[in-house]
């Protein structure tokens, strides 16, 4: 056989600084960052306690239960601006046959996830079909969905919003799936052995984990298997990256888009069917702007807008840092009112960063 | 002569009024290299897409191992063993050597009822086939957008290859590299040749051309101005027989005639 052809003009590379060509890479410093920053700023006030923590991981897993497949969709090039106002629907569907027909709590979950569901396949057949830009679509299904929503409600309850749902599910079966919280029994062990902080009845200040953090750990987990190890993550990103490509040789590029933008409107599904059983109500407002956070925590996590590069990880990371920030923010005093220019910011450094990043593993490998 | 693997006997194609194809015969055998020489609108593309299933052809048969066939799809050419490389390559710039080699095919694992992509025998098997394609990758996780122009067409070439092509069908593989990276893909050609597979060479560049093949068939506005052997034709004849030869003599003389005009 012909002699090895080698390029005189490569060096070996370090494991570091293949480290450094990840796509997470960015998201994991700015977490680093920014939880520097806020042990400095607001250390003693309680962020960090046990109760802090289990705040800002409350609000973080419900941004990153969306973010999870929102970011295998934009690594498969397209995005899903419906995901917010799907948030709203999914509660409405969830509590009005509830509440007013008189359905089983666990029927009227079964029924939101496939409605939910169906309108992401409508979503994603409608991308494929008409060849138009997935911000278009589903620009449309946001406007759209809200309408129905508030046009529903307001016309089978005469309000905005339906309450009375705890009552509902206190004994449903599927109740505990998606509110109240588990390892209690290790969080009073940990309490025991002075981990956790009491209360000053001697019970600890927090009785377990909220079953959202769990659902967002498995999510990111389920979402970075998929992506990195299967053959379905293959087509994702060869679908983002030259659809063309992929297409030729026999990735089905239509199906796998059509199952992620069912994948994300079930995230929203699942995230309004916490929502309504934590708080036991729905509201037509629900979900507003969550397409953007989901969309900010997933371009901080690294995923390349164009699409063909990005991680779930990393979306995770993003919505961390939401959370951090926004109850950072809380506990520190700052006016809340600030918020929003620091994400943005936060994320228009991270996209400087990030592609700062990806020309490096583009080129200096 | 060992018996062609695919032929297509005096294929006819239309574009509404347009003839793109005229009768045209053309064979490739095992282990060998064909070259479809042409200039540009001569209707070499169109020549490759009947043979690649993209097109039927409108009069004609096409034949693979003597059997008249009727391509259903590019898919069906393929599991037919014909493999078309094309320009683009269907290469995804942002993913791995090893992920690029296998999309579409990939190497599955079981681990009870789950089964995940086989990430390390995808690595070992792209490294090891682009090292016997005489290709050294630094890692096979390396993203593809990180390879030059001559890597890229061998990686399309190896994976063809190692998906049992029994043809490779290249369009223009070097019309857009370095002299030094064209020779890289050349001898890939050869070594293709040497495994007995037959290769369908399209290009307009002559000198790429001599080298590796061992016939030309050449085609002009749509039709077949002849098939030789390397034993009949040498290079200048080759280059003449091309668009070039005769219309670079006439344009020679034109453009003297201009100089002469000009200067007087």
């Amino acid at each position: 056989m012909a002699a090895e052809i080698r390029d005189e003009r490569v060096r070996s590379v370090s494991r570091l600084s293949r480290l450094l060509s990840r796509p997470e890479l960015g998201a994991a410093a700015g977490t680093v960052l920014v939880f520097v920053f806020f042990a400095i700023t607001a250390g003693n006030t309680g962020l960090f306690s046990a109760k802090g923590i289990i705040n800002f991981l409350e609000v973080s897993a419900q941004l990153g239960i969306l973010a999870a497949p929102v970011a295998l969709l934009m690594i498969a090039g397209e995005f899903d601006l419906s995901v917010g106002s799907m948030i709203g629907f999914a509660g409405i569907l969830i509590a009005i046959p509830s509440v007013f027909w008189g359905w089983p709590i666990w029927l009227s979950l079964l029924f939101s996830f496939a409605v939910c569901g169906g309108i992401g396949a409508l979503n994603g057949l409608a991308v494929v079909r008409t060849g138009l830009p997935s911000f278009i679509v589903t620009l449309g299904s946001l406007f759209m969905l809200r309408g129905l929503t508030l046009g529903l409600t307001r016309g089978i309850s005469g309000r905005t919003q339906v309450s009375g749902v705890h009552e509902l599910a206190l004994h449903d079966p599927l109740n505990s799936l998606f509110s109240g919280q588990v390892f209690s029994g290790l969080i009073a062990w940990l309490s025991d052995i002075g981990l956790v902080g009491k209360r000053a009845d001697g019970l600890p200040s927090i009785s377990g984990i909220p079953v959202s953090i769990v659902w967002w750990i498995v999510l990111t987990l389920v979402c970075t298997w998929l992506l990195t190890r299967s053959r379905f993550g293959n087509w994702i990103f060869a679908a983002g990256g030259e659809a063309n490509a992929a297409r030729n040789l026999g990735v089905p590029v239509a199906r796998t888009k059509i199952t992620l933008f069912v994948m994300t409107a079930m995230a929203a599904a699942l995230f309004a069917a916490i929502q309504v059983l934590v708080t036991g109500s729905a509201d037509t407002l629900r979900g507003t702007q969550k397409e953007f956070e989901a969309i900010i925590a997933v371009v901080i996590g690294g995923t390349l807008l164009t699409g063909g590069y990005g991680s779930a990880i990393g979306a995770m990371f993003g919505a961390l840092i939401f959370g951090v920030v926004q109850m950072g923010i809380f506990y520190t005093g700052i006016d809340t009112d600030w918020f929003k220019l620091f994400m943005g910011a936060m994320m228009v450094i991270a996209v400087l960063f990030n592609s700062y990043v990806r020309n490096r593993a583009m080129r200096s490998r | 002569m060992a018996e062609p693997y695919v032929e297509l006997k005096s294929v006819s194609k239309y574009f509404g009024s347009v003839v793109a194809l005229k009768d045209v015969s053309f064979d490739v055998c095992p282990g060998e290299v064909h070259c479809l020489l042409g200039d540009n609108g001569a209707g070499k593309s169109t020549l490759i897409k009947t043979l690649s299933g993209v097109y039927a052809p409108d009069e004609g048969e096409i034949r693979v191992q003597g059997k008249p066939t009727r391509f259903a799809s590019p898919a069906d050419t393929r599991n037919s063993g014909i493999a078309t490389v094309y320009q683009d390559l269907a290469l995804v710039p942002l993913m791995s050597v090893a992920r690029n080699f296998f999309l579409g095919r990939e190497p599955m694992r079981k681990f009870g009822p789950i089964s995940q992509f086989d990430a390390e025998f995808a690595n070992r098997t792209a490294y090891d086939e682009l090292a016997a394609m005489g290709i050294q990758l630094r890692d096979p996780e390396q993203p593809v957008g990180t390879l030059s122009g001559g890597e890229r067409q061998c990686l399309a070439i190896a994976r063809a290859v190692y998906f049992g092509a029994k043809v490779l069908i290249l369009d223009e593989p070097t019309s857009a590299l370095g002299v030094h990276q064209a020779s890289v893909v050349l001898k890939l050609i050869v070594q293709s040749k040497a495994r007995g597979i037959g290769v369908i060479f399209i290009s307009h560049n002559v000198h790429h051309a001599y080298v590796v093949g061992d016939r030309f068939t050449l085609l002009k506005r749509g039709r077949c101005t002849g098939t030789y052997a390397k034993s009949e034709i040498d290079r200048d004849q080759l280059l003449n027989l091309m668009a070039g030869g005769k219309e670079l003599v006439d344009l020679e003389q034109e453009l003297g005639k201009v100089a002469k005009n000009s200067s007087a």
